[in-house]
């Protein structure tokens, strides 16, 4: 089943950098910052190896530019940081959304607000997944909760990114991106050609990207045009997993470090005889809205388990119309759920 | 307004036609008349014609009037955040270092709220031209206070006149800029008489030049007029940049030292699938066994929760990630959750290992764990409630103080920390305890073939955790059989439950 060459204990903040090379990301723009700053570690060794560009950038306003301009260049570009790093991030990605420049975003996050602390939390989530900057826009977020979906996610996260032309966050937890595990590594993708549109030699020099739409016509006629893309991500890209879903009347939604404690609790709520499932998204934009709605057949009731304040929450809620009482489980601060407050939770809901 | 002609014709390095300024007028520019911006952009077309460089160029339009500088410009374009263009440059130029990248920037964009990016990209020196245009003033927004409006210079927010108390005095830039090691050409000129505009003109070329030849980051500093905000006419803003602003800000050469560098020589990217798998899938396995190698013994086929525990320092980390390579190498999926924070030095540190053959849930091991590994005895006191009735103890005998177990736990132990010690460093002790841990798996887990493979799957793990040490492995290794020989079942005392 493993191949052993390609077997390596990672941690995920390493495997996202393995994928993201595998994938045929060119370069890596970062800032270092706890719990993310492996990754920037790992690149910085491994893409030079490669050739490949790595710049520790003095901001990480500068990083996501420098980023944009690679994006430009029709490569394959990234970043990584957390919590109040994708804070200063955030007018670069507006930008880059609204002159649909695709690039990868990883969003290790951490206890906030302000400085907040570095244990995991899950607080990021409006920031990321609703937008975050200005104007109307939507990012398209994929949820690991292992360090080989770190790796594995990458590849999707450049596809998605160039498909739609958008900026793609790989948004996880402290403990996902720290801990080590088994990784299977893909095969690497072959060259791959610059895009058509790029500022690039060879490519038409008549190529621009702009975000700046002076008569309000065009701005508006621009707006219809990101959020017809964006119906179609959603109405694409939803992606989910469940875990003892089928039956399930209690449905417990949770992404990253947050689902894996769930299946467990889980485990433990059917021996009790209690009928529950976990329902983890992939994709957090789009929010897996069917999946939701398939379970809410057969549920009586869903909880949010989340380390934030409810944030996904409200997701959960507008997927299935309020058609069933949403709780939440939370912690935050950098608290850790465990499955047994999962589980004892979940009882009181009963 | 079609009654206007172009009389010289335009530069090719302009579009023939302005077609994407909305509007009807394609004709012109948007600029107000005496803006220096036109002046500006037209010495920037005819240069990018007369180098040959179209085809390479891009022109990166700042916030500020010239936002719309990709207008005019038959080169690639892109409008970027305020203040950004240097660190947008930068990913164009390390993506591909044939670009001729220009940042074209205002005093707001570079001296205000870009002066960050554009100084710590000269400093790493990028191969790039930043052209600068000082107006002292704020142009688009309506006339407020530059960072190098003068002082007792009015403006909409500085009515009274720049008050050096208040607002400070104006930013030098060229005069900071060239105080920097990297960049190799640093001037300030002024788009105002005929003499001065030839020698903004050479200086444009000059800039150029240095990135076509890779010299790195060269900066022109263009005095300007802004008629509209300064509230004046062509003749009197030409009268305040040669009397005013030049007083303040020196036309001149800051530094030039091109000619004493090298060109800039960038590695290009690595994409072959073969030399990507060379450099990112590891060399050799130390594995021994087939992909699909399964151990047979029983106590294999359920998952195993595993905590190490003890102070910082004592190796408690490194003996986790040892259990996660074990298992990692005959197949296992495993999680190796480090506890890191303040605790690190000093205090307790922990780790958990999950060893499965299945997919696995949660990483965190606070109950239900089959296996504590612990070196102090606060680790003890804290973790062993976590330990399952039919979980199993190792510890350090030489630290920690065991008084009580259920009857169903099994512990063993030994002195790791004295034995390490007599070997000469503290470090070997996490091998001495996986020696114990060899020990009691031999004596209740580990069918027959299982027992010589643990002593395989351990030195295969010391292999892969010291990589090229032979020296390290060799002692760790003799560690590891010191430990398993001396290791011994703990026995309750007495009174005892």
């Amino acid at each position: 089943m493993q191949n052993n060459n390609r077997n390596l204990l990672l941690s995920g903040n390493e495997a996202v950098v393995y994928g993201a090379l595998l994938a045929g990301c060119d370069s890596f723009f970062g800032y270092p910052i706890t719990p993310a700053s492996e990754i920037a570690h790992t690149a910085a060794a491994k893409f030079p190896e490669l050739g490949r560009v790595f710049i520790q950038a003095e901001s990480e306003i500068s990083a996501i530019n420098m980023v944009m301009g690679a994006s430009a260049a029709g490569r394959r570009t990234m970043t990584a940081s957390s919590g109040l790093g994708i804070s200063l991030k955030q007018e670069a990605v507006s930008y880059l959304a609204g002159a649909q420049l695709p690039c990868v975003i990883v969003d290790v996050m951490r206890g906030g607000p302000g400085l907040g602390n570095i244990g995991p939390e899950q607080a990021d989530y409006n920031q990321v997944v609703k937008g975050g900057g200005h104007g109307s826009y939507r990012c398209i977020v994929l949820a690991p909760d292992s360090a080989q979906e770190m790796c594995d996610m990458a590849f999707l996260a450049f596809d998605l990114a160039e498909k739609y032309a958008t900026p793609v966050y790989i948004l996880t937890d402290g403990v996902i991106g720290q801990m080590k595990e088994s990784v299977l590594l893909p095969e690497p993708l072959p060259p791959r050609e610059i895009p058509e549109n790029a500022l690039d030699i060879g490519r038409k020099r008549s190529n621009y990207f702009t975000s700046i739409y002076l008569e309000p016509d065009e701005l508006e006629a621009h707006n219809v045009h990101l959020q017809k893309k964006y119906s179609s991500i959603q109405l694409k890209e939803e992606r989910s997993e469940g875990y003892l879903l089928d039956d399930a009347e209690i449905v417990l939604v949770a992404y990253g470090i947050c689902g894996r404690l769930a299946c467990n609790a889980v485990d433990d709520l059917r021996h009790y005889g209690i009928k529950a499932g976990v329902l983890r998204p992939l994709t957090l934009f789009p929010f897996p809205v069917r999946a939701c709605r398939l379970a809410a057949e057969h549920a009586k009731r869903f909880l949010s388990v989340e380390l934030s304040c409810g944030q996904m929450i409200d997701d959960v809620k507008l997927a299935i119309d309020c058609s069933r009482p949403v709780g939440l489980i939370n912690r935050m601060g950098g608290n850790m759920l465990s499955v047994e407050e999962i589980v004892e939770r979940t009882g009181q809901f009963l | 307004m079609s009654t206007e002609k172009i009389i010289h014709g335009r530069s090719a390095g302009f579009f023939p036609e302005f077609s994407r300024r909305p509007g009807n007028n394609h004709t012109n520019m948007h600029y107000c008349p005496g803006c220096g911006h036109g002046i500006l952009h037209k010495l920037i077309a005819e240069a990018i014609e007369d180098l040959e460089i179209k085809d390479r160029t891009v022109l990166i339009s700042p916030v500020g009037c010239s936002v719309f500088a990709y207008y005019y410009f038959d080169c690639f374009g892109i409008s970027v955040p305020h203040g950004r263009a240097p660190a947008v440059g930068t990913g164009l130029v390390r993506s591909n270092p044939d670009d001729i990248v220009i940042s074209y920037q205002g005093d707001g964009d570079l001296g205000a709220i870009g002066f960050n990016e554009f100084i710590q990209t000269a400093n790493r020196g990028e191969n790039m031209a930043v052209f600068f245009v000082n107006n002292a003033i704020y142009g688009m927004t309506g006339g407020q206070m530059a960072p190098t409006t003068l002082p007792g210079q009015k403006t909409v927010t500085c009515p009274l006149g720049r008050s050096v108390t208040n607002e400070g005095y104006p930013l030098k830039v060229s005069e900071m800029v060239s105080a920097l090691d990297s960049p190799v050409y640093v001037e300030r000129v002024a788009l105002s008489s005929g003499k001065n505009i030839l020698r903004a003109r050479a200086a444009v070329r000059k800039a150029l030049n240095n990135v076509i030849e890779k010299k790195g980051f060269s900066m022109v500093e263009f005095l300007s007029g802004c008629p509209v905000n300064l509230k004046m006419n062509a003749s009197q803003v030409n009268e305040f940049i040669d009397e005013r602003m030049c007083k303040y800000f020196p036309l001149g050469v800051f530094k030039d030292i091109a000619d004493t560098r090298d060109s800039i020589k960038r590695s290009s990217g690595v994409y072959a699938p073969e030399a990507v798998r060379k450099v990112l899938y590891p060399q050799y396995s130390s594995s021994s066994v087939s992909r699909d190698f399964q151990n047979p013994s029983p106590f294999f086929a359920k998952e195993r929760r595993l905590k190490v525990a003890g102070f910082g320092g004592q190796g408690v980390l490194s003996f986790g990630h040892m259990l996660a390579t074990m298992g990692k190498l005959r197949n296992f999926n495993v999680s190796y959750l480090p506890v890191y924070g303040p605790e690190m030095r000093g205090g307790t540190a922990s780790c958990s290992v999950v060893v499965s053959r299945k997919k696995i849930a949660s990483p965190v091991v606070d109950r239900d764990c089959n296996l504590l590994v612990v070196l102090n005895d606060e680790s003890l006191e804290k973790f062993l409630p976590e330990l399952k009735p039919t979980g199993v103890l190792i510890f350090d005998s030489s630290n920690v103080h065991v008084s009580r177990l259920r009857r169903t736990q099994i512990a063993y132990c030994v002195n790791a920390s004295d034995l390490a010690r007599e070997l000469g460093d503290l470090r070997y002790a996490n091998s001495i305890l996986m020696g114990a841990l060899a020990k009691l798996m031999d004596d209740f887990f580990l069918q027959e073939t299982d027992k010589a493979d643990f002593e395989r799957v351990v030195e295969e793990a010391i292999r892969e955790c010291f990589a090229d040490k032979s020296e390290v492995i060799r002692k760790n290794i003799n560690a590891f059989y010191l430990g398993k020989q001396a290791a011994s079942r703990w026995n309750a005392p007495s009174d005892g439950q």
